[in-house]
């Protein structure tokens, strides 16, 4: 036995100094670059002495504030990462004509654009998405943090160890080259035997945790902690829609976590659930996934039309249209989102009956999602409309997102789907939802709540440059990709024979130069604003003269959120209390009971990260070691029971105090 | 939801017009864990659907056998009817702990549990003799798509009983080192539900994996 005994398999796995990819000058530069970068922000950490301040009030916080910024800022980090993909995509495209191969080998053009869609849903989208509800819901609702505080640290934590992990399989191995949703057979270990789709497996597994955790706990917060007086037909929109999506993340993220196990058995245990032979059906996975992928996007887009309905009411000064119809076509959509799934490959052959009832219930969406878009105009019509940042985006994602619903109805028409599966007119028709859709609205949420968050609002100036140059670099992007699709150009191709397509691809590539400035000037409207940040200074609180609870309390909030719980009589109960003259009370402060800090969190994704990437690379030992303490740390974690303390009433008087200093000296 | 205090009126009654009372000035303590057992149910029906899909998959593969062999080769009723009867038992003897621990009898109710703990590793210690059996006799989960989805369904609910009775050791030296407490006590409905749950999901895989099965 011992003589075939490889001592280094058994140590490293497959992991050997060959799956550093040294020899790839891109990757070698790019990891010069990120290593340069992470150098400057670590030495900045230490040099400032930040890593205690850092670990105690952010890493290990259980406030859910704290929190959803750390989640924004993860999605935002991870935008460039997925940005920095699609540039690459972009100009690859428009140089590889008339047998130029462009700069990007095939091996490596098929990762980046496997890695812009995994990284773009899963490590930008949702965190910014999940960022935002953490931050508002608890605020709106007037409770002081969510059901399971300790369960959100987790949570944001399992998402970063799976971000982590893609970026990881930048520079160690490689990542998948399957496309975003990995289809078998090609996943499959006969036909990707490297670690590339073993490494989007566990970065969708431990992220995937995450999401469902934070999922169960704000529903539990919405259903259970609604401050009194608030039923759920007075619920902020914003709540309403963040209740239905985490509905969706708890129905639809179990499947993603079964099919991607099935996936994982055929890899490593040689199941045959998804092979060519012995009884395997391939169409079982695509059909599974999309169970979760479908509703998926409506777990982006649902909170970004809770966003635009704030904005909207806020910056016309006038109560939502039409509110009950917003909750129902809200409920409808969420309903709805679970009888679309196999429109996404009618071409699978599935026969005339199967193939109109999936395009009938997938028109059928465009109902309510129309009824929301009448409800915005009619918010609008003889509103004293206010077009600052967030209502800006607002107005860009009506008219941009009207597009993209129109091209996915023409998609919901199977004959017209069996002309343009997998065209790049589906790449146009789901990049104007989802930028025209969640992106936008992200921007919008980030510009509306940001003055809630930091207290000071954000520069309009650089503010309207992002917008712009976001703009017309989407329409400059993805039109030309309408026309490429509807003349028959396919997804995913890395070199082109029609040299007359090449004016298409340029243009396109110009719009994406164009969106960079936009992330570009974004980042440069963060800085700024810090820099300005009292002269942009917002004491009151209510920066927009606003309408829900959240913009009720100080800007920032303080830890407790409400010094003493609000009731709520009407919807937009901010605004009820403005109209009925609402005093801020000045005493008879009480403790207040919060959860307290812990580690825990951190270090169960730790021990995630370390167990996948040993699972990924074959090293058993390392794998069975992380996981045996990964059940070790959490066991350990359910004997501690002092998991709370209470705020002293001094404390609150002080905090208390200092705001009504300011809002005098604002003469408010 | 919290209980409206005596402190807040209705904001409008007639022509006069009162100011409303917009906060809670006497607030009462909620105890912690309110929203666990919601929690809780979300958590089960998310791990529902995982068995949902493992079904549905051993749905449209169960009748692969990829000229291997079917569930009629396979399956022993007689044993399988035992191993039923013992997380069935096991259901049961849970219910006693629950009940012991209502009358806040600690003692009781940690028998309770240690003899839940038993049949759980009873129906464990069955499974992986049936399993063993198969695999000796060349039914590999790798030797058809039938088999694949059978270990998988049959194997993930064997893997969650197991985790719970790891969860069950756990809670009987909290108990034992830290008594009858509230937290304690929320723990232990928490698992009483996963182990129904379990329970549930076991009366489907019984009715659908091996008595259709054997009557396919």
């Amino acid at each position: 036995m011992f003589e075939n005994f490889d001592l280094q398999k058994a140590i490293f796995g497959r992991l050997t100094l060959e799956s550093i990819p040294y020899h790839e000058p891109i990757l070698v530069v790019t990891f010069i670059v990120v290593a340069i970068g992470g150098a400057a922000v670590l030495g900045a950490i230490t040099y400032f002495r930040l890593w205690g301040y850092l670990w105690r009030e952010w890493f290990t916080s259980v406030d859910h504030k704290r929190i959803g910024v750390m989640y924004i800022v993860l999605g935002l980090v991870m935008l460039l990462r997925g940005f920095a993909d699609a540039i690459m995509m972009r100009a690859q495209q428009a140089i590889a004509f008339n047998g130029n191969e462009g700069y990007l080998p095939a091996h490596h053009f098929d990762q980046i654009f496997t890695a812009h869609g995994v990284i773009m849903i899963f490590f930008v989208a949702m965190p910014l998405v999940t960022g935002l509800m953490n931050y508002v819901v608890p605020l709106q609702i007037g409770a002081r943090d969510v059901a399971f505080p300790f369960l959100n640290n987790f949570s944001f934590w399992m998402t970063v160890s799976g971000a982590i992990l893609v970026m990881a399989s930048l520079f160690v191995g490689e990542f998948a080259r399957t496309g975003w949703l990995a289809y078998p057979p090609l996943s499959n270990y006969a036909y990707s035997p490297d670690v590339g789709v073993d490494y989007y497996i566990w970065a969708l597994q431990i992220a995937g945790v995450g999401t469902l955790l934070s999922g169960v706990n704000l529903i539990a917060t919405i259903v259970k902690m609604r401050c009194p007086g608030m039923s759920m037909m007075k619920m902020p929109v914003f709540t309403w829609t963040a209740l239905c999506t985490n509905v969706l993340i708890v129905a639809a993220f179990p499947v993603l976590t079964g099919v991607l196990a099935l996936l994982s058995l055929d890899r490593y245990v040689g199941t045959n659930f998804f092979t060519n032979d012995f009884g395997g059906n391939p169409m079982m996975y695509v059909n599974l996934i999309w169970i979760w992928g479908h509703p998926e996007v409506y777990i982006l887009v649902l909170p970004v039309f809770g966003v635009f309905s704030e904005v909207t009411a806020t910056f016309s000064g006038k109560r939502l249209f039409g509110y009950t119809s917003m909750v129902y076509a809200t409920v409808c959509i969420t309903i709805l989102s679970y009888l679309v799934w196999l429109h996404h490959f009618f071409t699978m052959g599935s026969g005339a009956s199967v193939n109109s009832f999936f395009g009938i219930t997938t028109m059928i969406i465009s109902i309510p999602t129309g009824a929301k878009l009448f409800n915005w105009l009619f918010t609008m019509y003889r509103g004293r409309i206010r077009f600052e940042l967030p209502m800006m985006w607002t107005v860009a994602f009506m008219l941009t997102f009207v597009i993209g619903g129109m091209t996915g109805v023409l998609l919901a028409v199977p004959p017209a789907d069996f002309v343009l599966h997998n065209s790049l007119f589906l790449i146009a028709h789901f990049h104007n939802v989802i930028i025209g859709g969640v992106v936008f609205g992200c921007f919008a949420g980030i510009a509306y709540w940001f003055p809630k968050v930091t207290g000071f609002k954000l520069d309009p100036f650089w503010g309207k440059m992002s917008f712009w140059f976001w703009v017309s670099g989407f329409y400059l992007a993805f039109m030309p990709l309408y026309v490429l699709g509807l003349m028959g150009v396919t997804r995913r191709l890395r070199v082109f024979d029609d040299p007359s397509l090449q004016i298409y691809f340029v243009v396109a590539a110009f719009g994406a130069f164009l969106i960079a400035l936009g992330i570009g000037s974004f980042l440069i409207q963060i800085v700024v604003s810090i820099k300005n940040r009292e002269k942009l200074r917002d004491v009151t609180g209510d920066p927009w003269n606003a309408r829900t609870l959240e913009w009720s309390t100080s800007s920032p909030p303080p830890v407790y959120n409400f010094a003493f719980t609000p009731v709520v009589y009407d919807h937009d109960a901010w605004w009820d209390m403005k109209e009925h003259g609402y005093k801020r009370p000045m005493g008879g402060f009480k403790p207040i009971h919060m959860p307290r800090n812990t580690g825990a969190g951190v270090i169960l994704a730790g021990l995630s990260f370390i167990t996948g990437f040993a699972l990924i690379w074959y090293i058993w030992w390392l794998a069975v070691l992380g996981f045996v303490s990964l059940l070790a740390t959490a066991i350990g974690h359910t004997f501690n029971y002092n998991r709370s303390f209470n705020i002293p009433t001094q404390e609150i008087v002080e905090t208390e105090r200092e705001r009504t200093q300011l809002l005098q000296s604002a003469g408010a | 939801m919290t209980a409206m205090t005596a402190s807040t009126s209705a904001p409008e009654a007639g022509g006069v017009k009162e100011t409303p009372v917009f906060y809670v000035a006497d607030e009462h303590e909620h105890g912690e864990g309110g929203s666990t057992q919601l929690g809780f149910w979300l958590y089960l029906m998310s791990d529902c659907l995982i068995f949902a899909v493992l079904f549905a998959t051993y749905g449209v593969l169960g009748g692969n056998f990829a000229a291997g062999p079917s569930p009629k080769d396979l399956f022993d009723l007689p044993l399988v009817a035992v191993n039923t009867s013992m997380l069935l038992f096991s259901s049961i003897t849970y219910g006693f702990a629950v009940l012991e621990m209502q009358k806040n009898r600690k003692q009781g109710m940690l028998m309770w549990l240690a003899i839940t703990m038993m049949f759980g590793a009873a129906f464990i210690g069955i499974e992986l003799f049936e399993f063993t059996h198969m695999i000796l006799e060349g039914a590999t989960p790798q030797r058809s798509a039938f088999l694949s989805s059978f270990f998988t369904l049959v194997g993930t609910h064997g893997l969650h009983v197991t985790f719970g009775i790891i969860w069950m050791i756990t809670l009987m030296v909290q108990v034992m080192k830290f008594g009858l407490n509230e937290p304690n006590k929320r723990r232990i409905l928490c698992l009483s539900m996963f182990w129904h749950f379990l329970d549930v999901v076991w009366i489907g895989v019984f009715t659908f994996v091996y008595l259709m099965g054997v009557l396919r």
